[in-house]
Order: structure tokens, then C-alpha cells, then sequence
């Protein structure tokens, strides 16, 4: 199941030159853009594991692309993603987020269903690479 | 190829491109190229061999760019520089200028400068230099890096030195990401030799290096006019005359920087003139708020025998 999460989820897999033009967009924005990775993407996994600090004061795409790069040989097989965040006053959040890469086979989900008191059913969601243990 | 070098412009350049011709007048103009060589014949005083040597680079440059369109192979051209020379002798001033004139010629890609020395790149302890460094060029990439003094990034004395760690991680930037970034290393003459005899890898990484002669008594005058113009000063014909013997004295005193120590003895001389100004009190015009005084220039300790000599009786003139 592939996971869509974050801008451009939908389509297909982004080029590098895909990727360097919307970073570039971001730095011309003067969001500060930062790099992170997960193995678990369950959508309430908000904080995803840094990949150094974010990058302020970058002009170019190539600086943050570099980080891109490492970050993916130093975890193959896990996700990607690129944050852009605006630190301007009135927005103060991530105004883009994408994943650049993912896993080559998606786990995808699973729907547990546990029985509470009375007749009370309880669902979470979990990913399966960890459900299968 | 040569022939059509001299063909008049003409806005059919396309066309041109695909029978195999290229008008490179019309290139170079595209360019904006030839504004810039202009800009910086007129912006800068002297530095004859400077201009000549840029002048160069960029023609080379522009017919890199004409090779490639007719599909001949031009390879990307290494752009890392050293310039070597004495203190203010405007080595920082070109580079601003290099970095637009790559950037309009689109081999990098922001056209901005990065200016750092060793206390930027290298680190304090064991395993900081690194993330200094690589922090550095990713803020200068798409734009020039310049390293000021940049012998000092290698220490021969103490081989535990981290300056060899930014140096590795520079030279394999300066390898690999040729198109990412342009490094422009700048120093003093003789310590930027030693630096490359020992540092091999940057010699031969380096394409041009370009040497700074000092100034001439005459450009140091004029560069003085200039600066003093572009503040909104003039000097009095006595000033001027004084700035001349001022010039040929500093300049055998230690610590004489060129330019710099022109724009610090100009400051000096607009302190001495708010002073007496402040002082004989009364109307002042315009013309008296912006003229500097044969005494403004006179005062000067130089006249004195220099710092070194506070007490040295002044010489009658």
C-alpha cells in the first residue's frame, strides 16, 4: 500500500531535478529546509527522526540535495522526507513537507480490532512490519 | 572558427547555431559580459594585470559556451582561482565581481559570495571541523566560496591540526561538485606558495591564479579622490599635493596596506576636518563642510615618522 503523506503523495515518485526545483522553490521563500527519515509512517508519527539540524541561510538546492543523498545511503529501504519551514512571522509552521523516498515494498497497514469493557470495540491502526512481530 | 568572430551582430543566432555559425559578438553582448569588464575598468583603479587576466577567463568562458552550442566538446572549465597579493590590494573586491560575472555567464548558478577564513571552516575539537566545513559550503553552493588567508587552514608545526580535515573535505568538493561551486582562495604572495607546495592537490585543482600587484603612487592618489568623491569630499589643490607626499611616506612605513590604509587615513583625515570645523565654529557652506585641508592631511602621524616614532621631531617641509 503506498503511504500518501505529505505534498505530491499522489503522484509518482519525484525526479532528482524534481526535487532540487521544489527545494529551490523553498529557499527562495526563505523557508529553512530540513531532511528526515523513518521506518514508521503511521500518520500519527509526527516526529520522524532528523537528519542533522535544519539548514538555514542556504542558497542553493545542491547544498540541501547533498544532505538528500546521505541521508538515503545511510537508510536505504526506510522513508524520506524533506521539510520546508517558514519562519516568517504570521506562519511560524511547515508550509512543504514530500517524501523523497520510501521503501521499495510498502507495508502498508493493518486495522486491529480490540474488545474493551461491555461491548466497547477499540481500533487502531498499526503498521505491519511492526504487527507482524 | 575564427572567421566568424568578426561578423557583424545580428539577432538571427538561432538559425545561425543550426548551419553550424555562431556570432559570438552577439553572444558576448547577450552576455552582459562586456558591462561588467567595463564596470570593473572603471570601478577599479589599476590592477592592469587583473583586468587582463578576467578578461580572459570571461572571453574564455563565453567561448565555452559557443563550443557547446555548436557541439564541440568544452567539458565544464575548472573556475577554482587564487589570488594572491598584499593586504589591499582589492583581492575581495574582484572576487564580488568574478562571482556576477559567473553568474551572468551561468556557470554557478546564484552568483553570490560566501567570505570566510579558517575559524569558519575549522573546529575546535576533534570531529567539529567537518560539519563546520560541509556547513559552510552548503551555504556557498550555487555561489563562490572565498577563503581569505588560506594557508593558515594548513599548520605544518602541529600535525594534529584539524585545518588538514577542512582542506581533504574541500578539495573533494572541489573535485566533485565543480558545477555546485567555485572556490577562490586569496593570501599573501609568498605563504600562498608555500601553502600549495605543500598542499599539491590544491595547485593542480586550482586553474588561475591571478596575482595582485601593490598600487602605484599615482593610483593610490587617485583611488584617495575616488573614495573621498564617492563620501561626498573633495581635497583642496594644497590637500592634494599633500595626499601625494603622504602616499610615498606611508607607503615606506610598516604595516602599509594599499587601499586600506588610504580608506583608514581618509577616515582619519574626515575626523581632523569635523574637528576643526567643530572647533573655528562660525557659518560653514557647503563648500566648507566637503573640503579637506592641506592641514586635515598634515596632521597625520606618517608626516611625523610614522607610529613607530610618536616622539620624532617633524621634519620641516
Amino acid at each position: 500500500m503506498r503511504i500518501t503523506q505529505g505534498t505530491f503523495s499522489f503522484l509518482p515518485d519525484l525526479t532528482a531535478a524534481q526535487v532540487k526545483a521544489q527545494i529551490q522553490y523553498a529557499l527562495d521563500q526563505n523557508w529553512a529546509v530540513s531532511v528526515e527519515y523513518t521506518d514508521d509512517p503511521h500518520p500519527r508519527n509526527t516526529y520522524w527522526e532528523m537528519w542533522g539540524l535544519p539548514m538555514f541561510d542556504l542558497r542553493d538546492a545542491a547544498g540541501v540535495y547533498g544532505e538528500v543523498e546521505a541521508c538515503r545511503t545511510a537508510h536505504p529501504g526506510k522513508y524520506v522526507r524533506v521539510n520546508a519551514f517558514d519562519s516568517n512571522r504570521g506562519w511560524e509552521t511547515v508550509r512543504l513537507s514530500f517524501i523523497v523516498q520510501r521503501p521499495e515494498k510498502e507495508d502498508g497497514f493493518r486495522l486491529d480490532r480490540t474488545e474493551g469493557p461491555g461491548r466497547t470495540q477499540r481500533y487502531a491502526l498499526q503498521h505491519r512490519s511492526y504487527a507482524a512481530g | 572558427m575564427l572567421d566568424v568572430a568578426t561578423s557583424a551582430p545580428s539577432a538571427a543566432l538561432p538559425a545561425e547555431a543550426a548551419e553550424g555559425r555562431l556570432d559570438l559578438g552577439a553572444l558576448f553582448t547577450e552576455s552582459e559580459v562586456p558591462e561588467f569588464l567595463a564596470e570593473l575598468d572603471e570601478g577599479l583603479i589599476g590592477l592592469k594585470p587583473v583586468k587582463r587576466r578576467i578578461r580572459e577567463i570571461a572571453a574564455h568562458l563565453v567561448i565555452g559556451r559557443a563550443r557547446e552550442k555548436l557541439g564541440l566538446t568544452s567539458g565544464a572549465p575548472t573556475l577554482h582561482m587564487a589570488f594572491t597579493g598584499n593586504p589591499g590590494t582589492g583581492k575581495t573586491t574582484v572576487a564580488l565581481k568574478m562571482a556576477q560575472i559567473l553568474h551572468r555567464l551561468g556557470y554557478v548558478r546564484r552568483g553570490h559570495l560566501v567570505s570566510v577564513t579558517r575559524d569558519d571552516l575549522v573546529g575546535q575539537y576533534i570531529g567539529h571541523t567537518a560539519p563546520k566545513t560541509k556547513e559552510i559550503l552548503k551555504k556557498a553552493m550555487g555561489g563562490v566560496l572565498f577563503i581569505d588567508e588560506a594557508y593558515y587552514l594548513y599548520r605544518p608545526e602541529n600535525e594534529r591540526d584539524y585545518g588538514q580535515e577542512a582542506i581533504e573535505i574541500l578539495l573533494q568538493v572541489m573535485e566533485n561538485q565543480r558545477d555546485d561551486l567555485v572556490v577562490i582562495l586569496a593570501g599573501y604572495k609568498d605563504r600562498m606558495d608555500r601553502f600549495f607546495e605543500s598542499n599539491p592537490g590544491f595547485r593542480s585543482r586550482i586553474a588561475h591564479h591571478i596575482d595582485f600587484p601593490d598600487y602605484e603612487d599615482a593610483e593610490l592618489v587617485e583611488i584617495a579622490k575616488t573614495m573621498a568623491a564617492d563620501a561626498d569630499y573633495t581635497f583642496s589643490p594644497e590637500a592634494e599635493v599633500a595626499i601625494e607626499e603622504y602616499v610615498a611616506k606611508r607607503r615606506l612605513q610598516p604595516n602599509f596596506a594599499n587601499a586600506r590604509s588610504i580608506r583608514n587615513a581618509l577616515d582619519r583625515m574626515r575626523l581632523r576636518q569635523s574637528l576643526r570645523l567643530f572647533e573655528s565654529g562660525g557659518l560653514a557652506d557647503r563648500a566648507a563642510l566637503s573640503t579637506i585641508s592641506e592641514g586635515d592631511v598634515r596632521a597625520s602621524r606618517v608626516f611625523a615618522g610614522g607610529i613607530d616614532a610618536p616622539d620624532y621631531k617633524p621634519q620641516t617641509e
